[in-house]
């Protein structure tokens, strides 16, 4: 499979996902006004990635800010994520915040709530 | 037609206003505020959880208008914006005061309504299940918009949403929002 590999802007985020290492990293801001638009390809691509993942798959989500709108598309790729697990297969989300982001924290506490997939809260202290 | 939120920015105007907008809202609009008051927040060392509640609230707020507002009644003095919205920030003592306003149409006034005193009358860990529950079953709506704005911008505040319904004729109102962002510890 082709890795995506998506610069950042100012609204949408760094975007790696290599499927031949299994490690796949969302990194920056995400607050576009169509969320849709910038994370379908991703979810399609993981429709993909889960025919045949890694037996170990690793997702580094390393948010400074998303909006209401990119949440539900990140719930989407959890979801995905979620449907490789439940396949037998090893799938890890490490959630990275700011130490005094406590609104970051409570972010990733909800997905974790929701998406059976275990979740490392990981505080990056500058 | 005078509107409140200008003559409040007339009164406001030498009492630390850092941003008024009254227009077209669309995305290098949404850009443009976004920079300034972050650019402005920085300068000012602003502490940066306030800072990152403040862009967070922000964003919610631009983009509420993005999604939802109502076309301008006609007669309006703005008839060329699709998205005709009006924002004021500005720091007060303990934080930023964030302002909107924008056209409603009569028949959309109770439901949004509903939706805000539905928040306002939820403790704060109500309003996280209730984000919860809408991010897990609520699509993305046609207009794009998730139907979570409200309920972060209240839960990434702690405050209740101060709001008003202004009859501009008898089929448009112009609403106002009027949220804190501060400094006290979240419960």
């Amino acid at each position: 499979m082709e890795p995506i590999i998506i610069e950042g802007t100012p609204k949408t985020p760094t975007v790696k996902f290599d499927a031949t290492e299994g490690v796949f990293e969302i990194k920056g801001r995400s607050i576009p006004e169509n969320s849709v638009e910038f994370y379908k390809p991703l979810v399609d691509w993981l429709d993909s990635y889960k025919e045949t993942p890694l037996t170990k798959t690793v997702v580094n989500i390393r948010l400074e800010y998303f909006n209401t709108s990119s949440s539900k598309c990140i719930l989407d790729v959890f979801k995905k994520l979620e449907a490789i697990h439940k396949a037998k297969n090893e799938v890890e989300v490490n959630w990275y915040y700011e130490e005094d982001d406590e609104d970051m924290l409570e972010a990733g506490e909800d997905y974790e709530s929701i998406i059976r997939v275990p979740f490392k809260m990981i505080e990056i202290v500058e | 037609m005078g509107f409140d939120i200008e003559n409040y920015v007339t009164d406001q105007a030498k009492n630390n206003v850092i941003l008024f907008y009254k227009g077209n809202v669309d995305s290098d609009v949404i850009n443009h505020v976004l920079d300034t008051v972050e650019d402005k927040m920085v300068e000012i060392n602003e502490q940066s959880k306030l800072r990152k509640k403040v862009y967070n609230v922000l964003v919610e707020s631009l983009q509420n208008l993005y999604h939802h507002v109502d076309k301008v009644p006609e007669g309006f003095e703005d008839q060329t914006s699709e998205k005709f919205g009006m924002l004021v920030v500005q720091k007060v003592d303990n934080g930023y005061k964030i302002i909107t306003g924008n056209f409603v149409h009569a028949d959309n006034i109770e439901k949004l309504e509903e939706k805000i005193k539905r928040i306002n009358r939820s403790s704060h860990e109500e309003i996280k299940e209730l984000y919860k529950f809408i991010l897990n079953h609520q699509r993305i709506s046609a207009k794009g918009g998730g139907g979570l704005g409200l309920v972060d911008i209240a839960r990434k505040t702690g405050n209740k949403l101060e709001y008003a319904f202004k009859e501009y004729n008898d089929k448009y109102s112009f609403f106002y929002l009027n949220i804190l962002v501060d400094e006290r510890e979240q419960i």
